[in-house]
Parts: C-alpha cells; structure tokens; sequence
C-alpha cells in the first residue's frame, strides 16, 4: 500500500498498476503465498510482500536438541552451529585435499578419544601423544580453510539478522538480504543443507562450551533451569540439558556431526518460507533449480519416547549466594490437543499485561514478588511440555510465599469459573496480535515455517483463530482441574545462603 | 499462536530461555535512548547504480572457482523510502507523520527532551521511578488500573517510561479505536496523577533489581564497564542505591512533570493508517494551545575516560570470566565517524572480521566477543572490546584481544579487508530504511539530537569515500593502548594465570551500600 501511496505521489498514473495490499486476512494471504514441496520433499513457501526490494528468509528444520542422540546431548546445537562452516564449495581452498585431511583428523580424535575413555588401563604417554597426532592432522586440515568464508559471503552481500537457533524441537536459519541476492542465497542455503564440511569442529566445539558456562555453568536461573527440567523429565528427552551435558558435549565428534546431519536434515523434514519483494512465478524455478539437488531421504521415524505419568510431586531446592527464586511446572499434552487453546487461554489470563491475574495478586495486590508469570508449551510443545509458572520474590520474601500464592491462583483456576471480560481480552489480543506480526518478513517467514511444518498446512496460522474463539470457560476450569495436581507438579527454587555456608559450586566446566 | 510463546515471553528470553543462539550481541550503545532505532534514511537515491558497482567489484577476485561468482546479480528494484512529514507548530512543538496503511493500527510516540543523566545524584532513579509512576497511576478521571482494563479489552497500550536522555510517553491501537486512546493518551500526558502507592509499587520494583544485581556476571561488567569509563559521579556511571531510590517523592514527580512536559521540549511521531490532513487538524488543535516553557538545556558531557589499570570483580559461583578491555569512544558528529565506522567493521563487524576470526574461530576461546570505538550522538561513546571465556583462559583471551586492539595500528587494513568491510556497510544500507517505521525513528531520533536531516545519506557517500589511508590514520589517532581500563569479572580461584599478568590489578568492592527496606533476603 506505501508504494501505491508513493507512486500516486510522485508518478500518478503509476496507481493502477502498483501491486495493492489488502486487508490482512487469510484471503489476501492466499493470493500471494505459494506452496511447492519439491520432488526430494523439501517444501518451499514464497510469500510476496513487496513492499521494499528485500526479502527474508526462515529454514526451519523439524530436528532439535530433543532429538540429539543418548550420550550425545547437545548434538544438534553443535550441528546448528557447524552449518556456518562453509560447504564443499564455501570455505576451502582445495576441497578433495580438505576432505583427505578431515577423514585423517577423525580417526586421529577416535584414537586419542579411545584412550581418554580407557578409565581402568589408561596410559598417560600414549594418551599425550595421541593428542599429539590429533593436533597435527587437526593443524593440517586447517590449512586449506578459508575461516568464516561462508558468513561473510552473505554478510558482504548486504545479509543482515544472521543467525541460527536450536530449540528442544527444530533448528532454524535465517537471514534478510536485499531481493537481488536471491538466486546467490538459494545458491548458499541449498549448498549448506546438501553439503556441509565439518571443517574445524573442535575449535568449535571449544566455544559451544563457552556458551554453556555462559548460558548454565555461570547463571543462577540457567543452572537452575537445567535442574528443573532434569526433575520433571524422567524419560523424555526435554529433561536433557538442551546445550549438553558438559561430558558429552565436550566428546561428541564431527563423525556424529555428520551422522546426525544425515538422519534429520533430508529435505522430507525441512520447510523453507521467503517473503518479502518476490514474485511466485519468477523465485519458484529459481528455488526449484537449486534446492531440487538436494539428495532425498527417509523422514527420520517418530520418536519412541513418551514421558510417563507423573504421579509423585519433585522438587528440588538449590542453597547458594544468590537471590530467591521460585519456579513450578506441570506436565501438559502436546500442541496437538484439542485443548491446546486453552492452555493458551490460561498463559494470558495469568501472564499478559497489567490486569494478568499474577501481576494483580502477587506484584500489586500483596507486594510479595517484583515479577510473576505462567507460560505453556515449556520447554518445547512438539512434545508434552510443561505449564510452567514463576515468581520472583521483592527483598524479604520466600519462595515459600511464592509458592503458597501461586497455588491460591491456581485452585481459584480450579474451582471458579474465568470472567467473561477475561476470556473476551484473551480473544481479542489474540487476534491483534496475529495481525500486528504480518507487517514484517522475518516474523512472517518464521510463523509460515513453523506452521506448515507443525500442520502441514502454513493456513493454520489463520485458522488458529477459529480455535481461539471456541474455547469456552468451562474448558479453562476443565484443563485446570485436569493438569494442577500435587502429583503432576515439579518446583525449584534458590533459598539464599550466606557465603560462609557455601558448599563449593558445582559447576561443571571440567577442562 | 502458542507455538511461539515458548520463544516469545519478554522475560524467558533472559531467565528460562532453552533456546540457544548462534550469533552474539550486536555492539551496543550503552546509553542509547530507548527510541533511537536503526538509522534510516531521508533523501531517494538511484540504486541501480550501486548495485551494479558491486557485481563489478565482487568478480574482479579471484582465488578457488568461487562459483557463486558466475550468480548473477541483478539492479536492486527501484525503491522510494516513505519519508515523515515535519510539522513544526508556533510553540516549537515538532510533530512526524508517517502514513502506513498496510496494516490497520496507529501508534505514537512523545519524546520529552530530559531523563536519568538530568537528575540529582542523591535521587538516582527519580527518572526510572517517574516513567513507571506515571503510566500506573493514571490521570485525575482514570486511575491506571481502570486504563489497564480499558486498554488491554481493545488490545490497545498507553506506556511511559524513563530513559537515559528523555522520558517517552507511546501509544498504539485498532485504527477505529484511535479516538478514544488518544484522547486518554493526552490526559495522561498533560493531567497526570502520580499516586503514593504506585510510587511504591515502583521502588519494590526498583529495589529488587538493586538486591538482584550481583547475582548475574554479565549484569556486573556491563555495570562496572560504565562506571570505568564514565566515573562514579557522572550520570553515565552512577547507578541508583536503596537510598536514592528511597529519597524520591512525588513531589519530585510533578515538578520533573511541570517542568519538562511543555511543547518546546517536545517532539511527537504518529505512524500508521491515517489520513495525514485530519490527524495534523487533530494534533494542531490538542497540541497548538500550549504554553511554551523553559526547554531542557544542551547536555555538557565532561569525561575524561578510564583510569588505565586492571579491575577485577571476583565471583566464586562462575567458571567463566567476562573480560571487556575499555576506553572513551567519540561522538557521532566527529568527521572521522565514517572512518571509524569501516575501522570497526574490519575489527569486530562480522563473522569476517579480524576480533572474531581470531579469538572464536582460531583460538576458540569465546562464544561472546564484540567489540567497537564507540560514537553516541551528543557525548563521547564507549571503546569497549568484550569476550567471555573460561576461568583458565582469562588472560590468554584478554592478551588475544589486546593484541588485535594494538594490530589496529601496526597492521593497515588490506584492499580485502577494506572492500569487505565497505560491501558489508553499503549493501545492507537499504535496511536502514526499508519500512516506514525505520525512516521515521531516522528522522525522529537526528531531530531530537539536532542532527542535519540527511545524516544518513551522507554517511553513505562517508562510507563510500573512505580510504585505508583514512582508516589507519584514525586508529593511530583515537586508539591509545595507554589509556584503556581492562576489567575482569570472575572466579580468580580458577584462574591458572593471575590476572596480575596483565598489569596492576585493583579489586571493585561491588557490595550494596545499606539494606532494602522491606528487608534483608532470607536466609
């Protein structure tokens, strides 16, 4: 609409050609979004809103940290980050040499990974000069590396907002380029996805361990974090730390890397949406001619796990020189529940704005906490996550009143019934909000991927809506009832200690 | 929508976060205000030719096959940003309109010349407090709790807040809600009613985050850089205690209110689904009848930067350290500003750059490092350069990072280098002002500044003609090695080289004078 407002400003006449944008709904969406799911399954989605000559584009890969393999937690996070490495194209100066180097350098780290791992009959001269070799072949295979080459490619090109993210449930990539790199980012994307190198893994590997002692080792609330949800989980891998567990982590292998890549990056398991100043008919065979190289592949099987029912309530309580905090969850169903709106319907009663119920009882009303929230689907809803709740307590206040008001908002969940302006508010900011986001490539391509990956269908986006209208207040106190029980509830919490009672922290981070 | 709620809550993005991240934190500017966006841009430019200029460029090198050299590249779409119209009423009230039709909604914001550096040291905080007051209270006809039903039944928002440099009042709805929103949107700005017990609820608030502060490491460098470079008893470097916070009373709030609330001091920005005629009709006749008043004076920056050394802040319960090495940066209007600008792109601007490739990728020593010569538009900026690292390689991490300040100087930027950091800059320009709102944030934000309206345009053309001469001549002029504070927050139990190494080390006592008033943590 802007550029129809400029052109009737600066050209007249121009109006009537100049591409109109109508009303956001699910109608307009049709008219300029086109699916295409290639021969080798990749699904591509192309949105146009040319509204300014640049584009965004979101990878969204249906593979996260809840599917890193036993004792290799973290896997996919390291994977995320190796897929900045460059290809066999992007990033070396002689890929067959490279590719004789690397394959040295795995079974140089299997050998000297061997003996580390031979607890009982180790032998520290042989263990050293197996290092010794690992460094060389490692030093060697750099040499044909052009470091960061494929970053910095895109960047060069005008990229920005480069980044990539591992959540429990998928891996994502993504970008903003202007439009006339279009064809070069198909050329980039494609080539990452087929072909990666996993060129200079355990340099990288070194810093995911530093995002680990950044994100867990060295932060109250992430050491914490990662201790709830190793509590509530017992079987299901949303328990296992998300960035790895410090000894696996700092083990798993480019080899694993590789095999991961294989299992869960085929193009069955990955949808791609762009938006912004492109046009279906002209991007489609752009698209098509590079993403179609793509070796096809089975999609990985479903996993087996499901978490068993919770029928004992856990908590665990951590002593340290820090500020108090509390935090509880209960085990809730899958995004696929019918009642999945429900729990929504709850995250915004409880949580969204001034007049959530937390903020009025526990900020405003009783002064006991500087911040208090629910939030479902933590920390993933592919799966059966938590309906997690926490409060932050003012100085002077224990977690244990925390606890004592969240329960009373909880059960009053339970036993009355949600007000009709609570239950309008949670249907008319759904609403605002889904139209508030369609005004911005990136936010756009994100919720196109996850939708059509999550439905099959990247409408849903719209239809959701439909289900947010249905939910009814008997359907709140019904999902209250059924998923706040004593039995279902897991809880941690700081209690503040005073330095000279301090046990040693525990803190991971083992050389 | 509840797909994205695991990633989209304000506050489980910095507290229970899963989600891990590939990139680190742009480089920031610590006192920013909180309006300043991306820069935009003002004027309409021929692109054609830029784009093709580069194609150009880009082939000349050859190494390896490099393939996607052959991709061709074609002229970037012709492209006119929307720019703002600026109104000016006869009370020196300043007013933006930018039309936005593509979506159904209409914000705004109040800028209002004054904040957190203009306050009385012994009331640090007064501007925090009077931003979250201001907007809970309410007016004299509607407390705050009545506008939180009203506002939030429409999906619709009134915030104020407190920043650095000003305080803001915005507001954002449905277009057919505009009405009545902005009509409370004004009460609240003229005819505010700032009430005891939301002060309270503020100071809670505000003492908590007093009682939280050393729990975090990054939280305490970020705090401790500032009072480095700025000093104790600047506005930049001084933070609020239980006692500052404590000295504020409302009273305090309606003269800060009376004070600087008048429209000399004021610029207003309106972006969305308008028509620009009746919305400057609407605005002329709230705003025209105004008295004018006395305008916030120029703000007198006096800093003479860090007092070179090593400070240390020890912190039993981390295993990594965070290392920023520190110095006074530069103001934006410096003519050396383009200059410096492609200077810190070579050392720190991307995944390329020299910070990056050495002490993530080569050394591996850091998932976080950053780093700039810092430039804020009307006082000197920061020269921060900022790594986290493992206990055991504090220092090595830090001698990395010293090393590349001092490559600064003794190694010129290659014609590779150069290029690099010149096609990041110019090829992402467009991203500056590709949407209505960033072109009006541009010109919102070198209007409040005093800033010439094309500022953006000619940093393009500074960009473009800036030499490696030019960088070396600015890196050996406003880099002093000398002059930089290195500070180090960590366990120094785990440290197997003493930071001692690096020079004299001073330990920061980062003890909370006094205790808050509602009592001491339990224990």
């Amino acid at each position: 609409m802007r550029l129809r407002h400029l052109a009737a400003a600066l050209f007249g006449t121009i109006l009537a050609v100049a591409p109109l944008l109508q009303a956001q709904d699910l109608a307009s969406f049709e008219k300029r979004t086109t699916v295409k799911v290639l021969p080798n399954g990749l699904t591509l989605i192309v949105c146009e809103r040319p509204t300014a000559p640049v584009f965004s584009y979101f990878t969204l890969v249906d593979a996260g940290s809840a599917d890193d393999p036993q004792g290799a937690s973290g896997l996919a996070h390291m994977f995320e980050h190796m897929a900045f490495k460059g290809t066999t194209e992007i990033g070396t100066t002689d890929y067959p040499a490279e590719k004789v180097a690397l394959a040295k350098v795995e079974i140089a780290y299997a050998a000297y990974d061997a003996e580390l791992r031979n607890l009982v009959h180790q032998d520290p001269a042989k263990l050293e000069s197996l290092h010794k070799v690992f460094l060389a072949a490692q030093a060697d295979a750099e040499k044909f590396v052009i470091p960061n080459q494929f970053s910095e490619l895109a960047e060069q090109n005008g990229a920005v907002g480069l980044n990539a993210s591992t959540g429990e449930d998928s891996t994502q990539f993504f970008w903003s380029m202007p439009s006339n790199r279009l064809e070069l980012w198909a050329y980039m994307e494609s080539s990452r996805l087929a072909h990666p190198v996993e060129r200079e893994f355990y340099k990288e590997r070194d810093v995911v361990q530093e995002e680990r002692r950044m994100r867990i080792d060295s932060s109250p609330t992430g050491r914490m974090v990662e201790q709830f949800l190793a509590t509530a989980y017992v079987a299901h891998p949303y328990g296992r730390s998300g960035v790895g567990w410090e000894s696996e982590i700092s083990q798993v292998t480019a080899t694993e890397a590789e095999d991961f890549h294989k299992k869960y990056y085929v193009p069955a398991n990955i949808v791609i949406a762009i938006v912004g100043d492109v046009k279906a008919t002209e991007t489609m065979p752009v698209l098509e001619k590079y993403f179609s190289t793509i070796p096809a592949g089975p999609k990985p099987a479903a996993m087996t796990t499901i978490e068993p029912p919770q029928f004992a309530e856990k908590s665990i309580i951590i002593k340290e020189e820090t500020q108090p905090f509390y935090i509880e969850g209960y085990h809730r169903p899958d995004y696929r529940d019918p009642d999945d709106s429900a729990y929504d319907a709850i995250t915004d009663i409880f949580s969204n704005g001034r007049t959530a119920r937390l903020y009025r009882a526990l900020v405003r009303d009783q002064g006991i906490a500087a911040e208090a929230e629910g939030f479902s689907g933590f920390p993933g809803d592919k799966y059966p996550g938590l309906f997690a709740v926490y409060a932050v307590p003012l100085p002077g206040h224990t977690t244990t009143q925390m606890r004592d008001a969240i329960h009373k908002q909880l059960d009053l969940l339970k036993t009355t019934d949600i007000s009709d302006e609570e239950l309008q508010r949670f249907k008319t900011r759904a609403r605002a909000d889904l139209l508030r986001g369609l005004a911005d490539n990136e936010g756009l391509a994100h919720q196109l991927a996850e939708y059509q990956t999550r439905f099959g269908d990247w409408r849903q986006l719209f239809r959701d809506l439909d289900k947010i209208d249905a939910v009814t207040k008997s359907d709140v106190r019904r999902v209250a009832n059924k998923i706040f029980m004593d039995s279902n509830r897991t809880s941690a919490q700081i209690d503040f200690q005073a330095p000279t009672q301090r046990a040693p922290a525990s803190t991971g981070g083992a050389q | 929508m509840n797909l994205f709620s695991r990633t989209s809550q304000a506050l489980s993005k910095t507290v229970i976060s899963t989600e891990q991240s590939e990139w680190r934190d742009p480089s920031i500017s610590p006192v920013a205000p909180p309006t300043s966006g991306a820069p935009s841009m003002a004027r309409l430019w021929p692109w054609v030719g830029l784009a093709t200029a580069f194609l150009v460029a880009s082939t000349t090198q050859a190494q390896s096959p490099e393939p996607w050299k052959q991709i061709p590249v074609p002229p970037l779409h012709a492209f006119k940003p929307a720019e703002p119209t600026r109104i000016e009423l006869p009370n020196g009230l300043v007013i933006f309109l930018q039309e936005d039709h593509e979506l159904p909604f209409i914000s705004g914001t109040i800028l209002i010349r004054g904040g957190s550096r203009d306050e009385p040291a012994a009331k640090t905080g007064l501007v925090s407090l009077y931003g979250q007051t201001w907007r809970t209270s309410g007016t004299a006809t509607a407390d705050g709790d009545i506008l939180d039903d009203r506002l939030e039944a429409k999906a619709a928002t009134i915030e104020t807040g407190g920043g650095v440099a000003l305080t803001t009042m915005s507001w954002s709805s449905l277009k057919s809600d505009f009405d009545s929103v902005f009509t409370t949107t004004v009460d609240l700005l003229l005819h505010p009613a700032f009430k005891a017990d939301k002060l309270q609820l503020a100071k809670s608030q505000m003492e908590a985050g007093i009682a939280r502060r050393n729990d975090d490491a990054s939280g305490i460098a970020a705090r401790e850089a500032s009072l480095l470079v700025y000093g104790p008893k600047s506005s930049y470097g001084r933070e609020a205690q239980y006692a500052t916070v404590d000295a504020v009373t409302l009273a305090d709030f309606k003269s800060w209110h009376d004070a600087t609330v008048v429209p000399n001091n004021i610029i207003l920005a309106v972006s969305g689904d308008f028509d620009p005629a009746a919305m400057e009709a609407k605005l002329r006749s709230t705003f025209g009848s105004l008295a004018r008043g006395k305008a916030t004076p120029k703000f007198k920056a006096d800093f003479t930067g860090p007092k070179p050394g090593v400070y240390v802040v020890d912190k039993k319960d981390v295993n990594q350290s965070n290392v920023a090495i520190l110095g006074l940066g530069t103001e934006r209007n410096n003519p050396d500003y383009y200059a410096l600008s492609v200077m810190n792109e070579i050392f720190s601007g991307g995944f390329g750059s020299r910070l990056f490739q050495d002490v993530r990728t080569k050394l591996g020593l850091a998932y976080q490092v950053s780093g700039a010569y810092g430039s804020s538009y009307d006082h000197p900026g920061v020269f921060e350069v900022t790594a986290s690292t493992k206990s055991a390689s504090t220092v090595a991490a830090t001698q990395a990072m010293l090393d590349e300040i001092g490559k600064l100087k003794t190694v010129p930027p290659t014609p590779d280098e150069l290029r690099k950091a010149k096609e990041e800059q110019l090829n992402s320009f467009i991203f500056r002002y590709d949407s209505p709102d960033k072109t009006l944030n541009e010109q919102v934000t070198l209007a409040f500044f005093g800033y010439p309206k094309d500022f953006l345009e000619k940093y393009k053309t500074g960009i473009e003609s800036v030499t490696a001469a030019d960088v070396s001549r600015v890196a050996n002029k406003y880099i002093d090695a000398s002059k930089l504070a290195i500070l180090v927050v960590g366990n120094q139990s785990e440290m197997t080289t003493p930071v001692s190494t690096l020079g004299k080390v001073t330990t920061l006592d980062i003890t909370i004078p006094g205790t808050p008033p509602g009592g001491p943590p339990q224990q």
